[in-house]
């Protein structure tokens, strides 16, 4: 079987990982376009890992079968990793040694000469910031220097794909944006990166399409957008000069609108989710002709905007429940 | 998660020059088996210079063991100490540098917890190269190991026969059993969940392997029974090899039988070590 490049960095099919009882993993299909972000959204123990771990050739699929850039990932484990590069969940650099044995020992490990690997190493401190702290043990580092040598010692080799998985989870914001920035610039050399993650915003802010994954099945695919047009295509949210107008202006609404519209605890703030069937167009105009009739009956209005929905709305409305274990926190 | 143990600059990711090491990230051609191994044993060297602390246990640990026995059973055993000990000190150094390499499945199994064996897991490189480094690495503990005894050795008394040349050859060939034994720690160390199952298992295997031998005392003092089981015993034969190296009356026998073992250990438990280490 010969496989044609499509476009497709990844593409997985069926792809099934057990556990003894627990079906880790359980059929995931994903198609990954070359050059793009691509996200999957999960909660704690949706089997994020444990799919990243196999198609980055950690792990051996119990079912379904999977390619990278055409390559399969059983058969042609050793072509697949010489494409791939992966920043794993937990720290994938040794604590015992300083950052710059860490990547002088990859950069070797890659192919490099020692005096070549040790320039590689300086030239990416340099490039990451830690160049100060290239002596020290990794140990002793802070959660985000760790994170930023972690993914430095994933594109020592400039990888075509590049796994991150959960790469901001218990970093500060400052650091968070930092990764984050580091994605983007990444992305923009030409490198695929599928990025697990359990924050919405994050996906969101990152990815062009987005996997949201739940005990181990893909419950929606699609662009942030398309997911979030899956629930609804946004709100309209109406702060009024007067309270006491609220009544008028909800019957108002619901019938311009024909949609339930809520009253929000502040007394004079409602909101109307629009309808998952309208366009984004059609949600502007819907909302335009809101606001005039609500002019029209002599209702002021002092605040006016149509929201998309938050990705949080999108996990509540696809699993019926909130999107975040309680145990983690951020 | 993790606590902030340093302070950060305020470093601002540059476009420019991430770009720049990310252009100039075009691979050499792939290391060798060789060169490969090279890096992992240089990295077992690195974790010796930051935790030098492990070197304890390879000089203590033997000069413990060869005084314990050389003046527990010295007199007992062959009358006076001097003459136990040109028996007993190449044993004691067999039994002391075998133990010790159950410290690769410690290394290995602690290595397997973290990410970082994930890390190298997905590198094209030779398969066996991060276990050839351990082992590497290794070498140079069971060689320091050896040192120590011996010079303890001399200081004691012992004067072996075979010369600098026996000593050595001596020393040589109980680092390359060593190295083809370890492989069975590389096993348990993949195979086993935790730290404690490796110790638990190395004791099981270590204490009745090394002391059902001919190291401690000569076989022919034995029930029947027993020497059947001494004499097939691997470490038997590397202790009577090392023994008759630098004793200057060595049973080429005894080396045949520690080389057979020695390539057999490594068929067996290398291949086995392998199969788990691509099925982890
Ligand atoms: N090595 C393993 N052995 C047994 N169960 C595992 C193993 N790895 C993961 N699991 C289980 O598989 C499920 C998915 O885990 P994981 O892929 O780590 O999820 P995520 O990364 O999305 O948090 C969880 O129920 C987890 O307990
Ligand atoms: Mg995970």
């Amino acid at each position: 079987m010969v496989s044609e490049p499509t476009g497709l960095a990844i593409e997985a099919t069926g792809l099934v990982k057990t556990f003894g009882d627990n079906r880790a993993v359980d059929g995931i299909d994903l198609a990954v376009p070359a050059g793009t972000v691509y996200g999957v959204l999960g909660p704690n123990g949706a089997g994020k890992t444990t799919a990243v771990k196999m198609l980055a050739t950690l792990l051996r699929p119990d079912g379904g079968t999977a390619t990278v850039f055409g390559h399969d990932i059983v058969g042609e484990a050793d072509k697949v990793r010489g494409k791939v590069s992966m920043t794993g969940q937990y720290a994938s650099v040794d604590e015992d040694l300083t950052g710059a044995e860490n990547l002088t020992l990859l950069a070797r490990l890659v192919g490099h000469r020692k005096p070549a690997a040790r320039a590689r190493a300086a030239e990416l401190l340099e490039a990451f910031g830690l160049t100060e702290a290239a002596g020290r043990q990794v140990k002793k580092y802070s959660g985000g220097m760790r994170r930023r040598l972690d993914i430095a010692a994933s594109i020592i080799k400039t990888p075509q794909v590049l796994f991150l998985d959960e790469p901001t989870t218990g970093l500060d914001p400052r650091s968070r944006n930092q990764v984050w920035d580091i994605v983007r610039i990444i992305v923009g050399q030409g490198t695929t990166v599928l990025l697990t993650t359990q924050y919405l915003d994050e996906a969101d802010h990152l990815a062009s399409r987005i996997a949201v994954i739940d005990h181990g099945k893909v419950i929606a695919e699609g662009t942030p957008g398309e997911l979030k047009a899956s629930v609804g295509a946004g709100s309209v949210h109406v702060r009024l000069r007067h309270a006491d107008r609220r009544a008028e202006a909800e019957q108002l609404l619901n019938k311009i609108l024909s949609v339930e519209v809520r009253l929000e605890p502040d007394p004079v703030a409602l909101t109307a989710r629009l309808s998952g069937t309208v366009s984004d167009a059609g949600a502007a105009e819907q909302a335009a002709k809101a606001l005039t009739e609500l002019a029209a009956a002599g209702i002021t209005v002092d605040d006016f905007s149509l929201g998309q929905p938050s990705l949080d709305e999108v996990f509540m409305a696809l699993t019926d429940r909130p999107a975040t274990t309680q145990e983690e926190s951020r | 998660m993790t606590t902030t143990t340093a302070t950060e600059p305020g470093y601002v990711p540059a476009s420019e020059s991430l770009s720049a090491v990310l252009a100039k990230g075009e691979p050499p051609p792939r290391p060798s088996a060789l060169a490969a191994s090279m890096a992992f044993g240089w990295r077992a060297m690195l974790k010796i210079k930051h935790v030098p602390e492990q070197l304890f246990d390879v000089t203590a640990f033997p000069i413990m063991m060869t005084l314990m026995f050389t003046y527990l059973l010295g007199g007992a055993l062959a009358g006076s100490t001097g003459e136990y000990l040109t028996y007993v000190l190449p044993g004691i150094l067999v039994m002391s540098v075998v133990m010790t390499t159950m410290y690769t499945g410690l290394a290995v199994n602690t290595d397997i917890e973290k990410g970082v064996f994930d890390r190298f897991r997905t590198l094209p490189i030779w398969r066996p190269a991060p276990m050839v480094g351990y082992l590497l690495g290794d070498a140079f503990r069971y060689t320091m190991a050896s040192v120590t005894i011996l010079v303890l050795g001399l200081i004691m008394g012992f004067r072996p026969e075979g010369g600098i040349l026996g000593v050595l050859a001596g020393v040589g060939v109980l680092v390359v059993f060593s190295f083809a034994f370890s492989w069975l720690w590389t096993m348990f160390g993949l195979l086993l969940r935790s730290e404690k199952s490796v110790m638990g298992v190395s004791m099981m295997v270590l204490f009745p392997g090394t002391f059902l031998s001919n190291i401690l005392v000569m076989p022919e003092t034995m029930p029947g029974w027993l020497q059947g089981f001494v004499s097939v015993n691997p470490i038997t034969h590397v202790a009577a090899s090392v023994r008759g190296l630098m004793n200057g009356n060595l049973d080429p026998a005894e080396l045949m039988w520690t080389g057979i073992a020695s390539a057999v250990l490594i068929v067996v438990f290398g291949t086995l070590t392998m199969r788990l280490y691509n099925r982890k």
